[in-house]
């Protein structure tokens, strides 16, 4: 037995050998969304902020490689809504809506502070990235809609995306 | 067994086997964890020795009903405590009511190849051991000694019926990997072998370990306990990999609390043992595939043939995938999302 074990000890299955092409071909799992660019719009009651969608990818599930579009705070919890009704998965948190900061009389400028805005920023990018490198996300069409429409169509029919 | 009444023992009782100085032992982890050493016996070897019983008191009779020495195989199940359930129990006679007079009595005792069908087994809702137990009959309260025995059951298979295993599993258009293991059954000290092809990745992968899970399964039906327990954890690749990468597996199993499979044993609980492979993205999301593998039992010292070990038997049984079919149409399954 001992002449086996040390045998046993250096012991590999065959394998195939990787191809050039495969090993310096670049990487098929290329996913990047920045959420930039920060806008307040519109005056007095009818303020919002919007924020820049910018996604660059080489996952073929996707329609364009890059795309850019603007969405609001309440368009990631129509996302988040969706997901949570059509798909089976576990959605993350987005971050809080801060009632609180939209009180009136307020010595600030409650959700268009700077930092309060820049805060939300990171965390919603950490959101759209949980949500689209998600696998049974990516068959969700309400995600493509968020990433890559220009305008997001609510009554849209909610499905599946085959990527062929 | 202190009496009662602060008297003390009136009387001390020893067993020895006959084979003391030559029978193997073999070490078994103790509910709290601690290594316990007892003897160790196969099926169908005879268990035989001498019991005495030593007076306290020179002069002082002992009155008793009878002296009797019981060999038990027993299965507790923690959840049902009290309630043992005696797969084994033979009984010998070594004396009749009566007084012991002397300080020093000696009885002998053989049980002669009696069964011991399965392997003892200490586990998370249930144990399985045996012993042997001397009783001196009394009219208020017995004297009772054990001795815990360890019984390790032997198995033997046919090299040339232990293929390897060979799968193609994934997500599809998301993962699709290779997985090969050099055998379905391995004995306790083996070394797994295999090996993990990539043939699409498109998910961020940070690394991949291989776990071995302990499935303890107590009762059936519906009320059956399930007790998974993971033994092992052992990283097999760090980093992202991409398409055509072959990553090694080499686990030694010698380095793991292993038990061989126990299947249905006496209707009561079940040990299964599954090698999971886990996967686990930059999000950490987690993507795995389990198979069932059988380690076998293998008591020292051990003929080649003979050997206590790990199998593998439901083959491709979807239930338990982490990660979808390659082949399968349905998309992917139980991907776990964080």
């Amino acid at each position: 037995p001992h002449s086996a074990m040390s045998s046993v000890a250096t012991q590999r299955l065959s394998t195939k050998r990787q191809t050039l092409d495969e090993a310096y071909a670049p990487p098929a799992n290329f996913l990047e969304i920045e959420v930039v660019n920060p806008i307040t719009h519109g005056v007095g009651k009818m303020r919002y902020t919007d924020y820049e969608i910018r996604m660059r990818t080489n996952l073929p599930v996707f329609k364009q490689k890059e795309s850019s579009v603007r969405r609001r705070y309440s368009d990631f919890e129509w996302l988040r809504g969706e997901l949570e009704r059509d798909s089976k998965i576990v959605v993350p948190a987005l971050p809080g809506k801060s009632l609180k900061r939209q009180l009136p009389f307020r010595s600030d400028d409650g959700i268009f502070e700077e930092e309060f805005i820049e805060n939300r920023r990171k965390q919603l990018e950490q959101f759209i990235n949980k949500v689209a490198g998600h696998p049974l996300a990516q068959n969700e069409r309400s995600l493509h809609i968020f990433i890559q429409e220009p305008t997001i169509d609510k009554n849209y029919v909610p499905g599946k995306i085959r990527s062929n | 067994m202190a009496s009662l009444f602060g008297f003390g023992q009136s009387a001390e009782v020893v067993i020895k086997l006959d084979d003391h100085d030559t029978r193997p032992t073999a070490k078994i982890r103790n509910d709290d964890g601690t290594l316990e050493t007892h003897y160790l016996f196969l099926d169908g070897e005879t268990v035989s020795g001498t019991v005495d019983v030593n007076l306290k008191k020179a002069g002082v009779k002992l009155e008793h009903q009878g002296i009797r020495i019981e060999f038990i195989g027993q299965i507790e199940v923690y959840y049902d405590r009290g309630n043992q359930h005696d797969f084994i129990s033979l009984t010998k006679d070594l004396a009749r009511p009566g007084e012991l007079i002397d300080q020093r009595n000696s009885f002998q005792f053989e049980f002669a190849n009696p069964e011991k069908p399965f392997e003892s087994y200490m586990g998370t809702n249930v144990k399985l051991r045996y012993l042997l137990k001397v009783t001196i009959v009394r009219r208020l309260t017995d004297i009772v000694k054990e001795m815990e025995l360890i019984v390790h059951t032997l198995s033997s298979y046919r090299e040339e019926m232990n293929q390897n295993i060979k799968m193609e599993v994934g997500i599809e258009d998301c993962l699709h990997i290779e997985f090969e293991y050099n055998k379905n059954k391995y004995h306790l000290r083996d070394v797994i072998v295999g090996k993990i092809y990539f043939l699409l990745v498109r998910i961020k992968i940070k690394y991949m370990e291989l776990t071995i899970i302990k499935r303890e399964t107590v009762g059936g039906g519906a009320n059956s306990f399930n007790e998974n327990e993971t033994i092992a954890r052992y990283e097999i690749m760090d980093g992202a990999p991409v398409r055509g990468e072959s990553i090694p597996i080499r686990l030694f199993l010698g380095g793991y609390d292993l038990t061989p499979t126990m299947r249905d044993v006496s209707k009561k609980f079940s040990v299964k043992y599954l090698l999971n492979l886990v996967l686990i993205d930059e999000e950490d999301r987690r993507y795995f595939k389990q198979q069932a593998t059988t380690p076998m039992a293998l008591p020292e010292p051990a003929s080649p043939e003979l050997e206590r070990s790990v199998d593998e038997d439901d083959r491709g049984r979807g239930g338990e995938n982490g990660v979808g079919d390659g082949s399968s149409s349905n998309g992917p399954k139980a991907v776990e999302a964080q």
